[in-house]
């Protein structure tokens, strides 16, 4: 109980990516919340990554995790530019609505 | 070794509650500040597992500028949140079902989970014990990732270009200068000369 494993920080990331996909479902007409759930569950991946590149002292886990960070930023910022644009064009960020937009 | 393993478990509830209230908090404000805690205790696991650098690039990066960004655009929208939160509860059923099915796969995994017998010799970078963490960092990543990383700055780059393209937009009432008019004008277009008699006025 009191000696902290890999298996501790595992089940901790599993519980936050769990979270994130339940936060999906939960919040399926707010986007900017299921935009934060993506960023939880990133954020369980790269727990993961860590975790691992600590224990079997490997130092390219965190490399990774750096690079998913990077993605995960970038996707944050793209992901809200469309919201906006989105938001300036119908004046609603409903997703059911966003099934309109074709061609 | 048991403050080690105090300082795990409050980072840990702290992370996984302030989770919960991010994705089940009323006012989508509140979750971008929880989303904020949650990034504070992720980086306090983080140096907990001796990734000091991951740890202040979290802070720096997400909770320094994706958080505030997702701050900026929740504040700038004028969004009926209440509208949005209906039906909220419909979906719990089948939520509360994927999600209890997934941790339930995964923690049976981690309990049937071994290491293979050579993981730990099959390192592909094994972490030098005379550097810090950040200076063992950059050695791995300024030579065998240098690919990777430039790779990575072009994503950055793209993503900006293209979360400025995506949102710049034209604005015909904006006053802006324009150089070549400035440069054209002539006097006679800008200036007349009025004469004027003493006591008369303009």
């Amino acid at each position: 109980m009191l000696h902290i494993g890999l298996a501790h920080y595992l089940t901790v990331a599993a519980i936050l990516f769990t979270l994130g996909i339940f936060g999906i479902f939960l919040n399926r007409k707010n986007v900017i919340i299921i935009l934060m759930s993506v960023e939880l569950m990133l954020l369980a991946v790269n727990i993961n990554f860590v975790a691992f590149s600590a224990f079997l002292h490997d130092l390219v886990g965190q490399v990774f995790a750096m690079f998913v960070l990077t993605v995960a930023a970038a996707e944050a910022a793209i992901g809200l530019a469309i919201l906006v644009v989105y938001f300036r064009n119908r004046g609603t960020i409903a997703v059911e609505d966003i099934s309109q937009m074709k061609g | 070794m048991i403050i080690q393993a105090l300082a795990f478990y409050a980072f840990a509830a702290v992370a996984i509650a302030s989770g919960v209230m991010v994705i089940s908090a009323r006012n989508p404000v509140h979750s971008v500040l929880f989303l904020i805690l949650a990034f504070f205790n992720a980086a306090g696991l983080f140096v907990l597992l001796g990734a000091e650098f991951l740890a202040m690039i979290l802070v720096i990066v997400y909770v320094g500028a994706v958080a505030v960004l997702f701050l900026f655009v929740v504040m700038m929208l004028d969004i009926n949140f209440v509208e949005l939160r209906q039906g909220f509860l419909q979906y719990l059923p089948i939520g509360a079902l994927v999600g209890l099915i997934l941790l339930a796969e995964l923690v049976l995994i981690f309990g049937a989970w071994v290491a293979a017998p050579g993981a730990s010799q099959a390192a592909m970078a094994p972490t030098p014990s005379a550097l810090t963490n950040t200076a063992a960092l950059g050695m791995l990543l300024y030579t065998h990732y240098v690919y990777a990383f430039q790779a990575a700055g072009a994503v950055l780059l793209v993503a900006m270009i293209g979360a400025i393209v995506l949102t710049h937009r034209a604005r015909p009432d904006s006053r802006r200068q324009r150089i070549a008019r400035q440069v054209a004008r002539r006097r006679d277009e800008t200036l007349e000369i009025v004469k004027v008699r003493p006591g008369e006025g303009a």
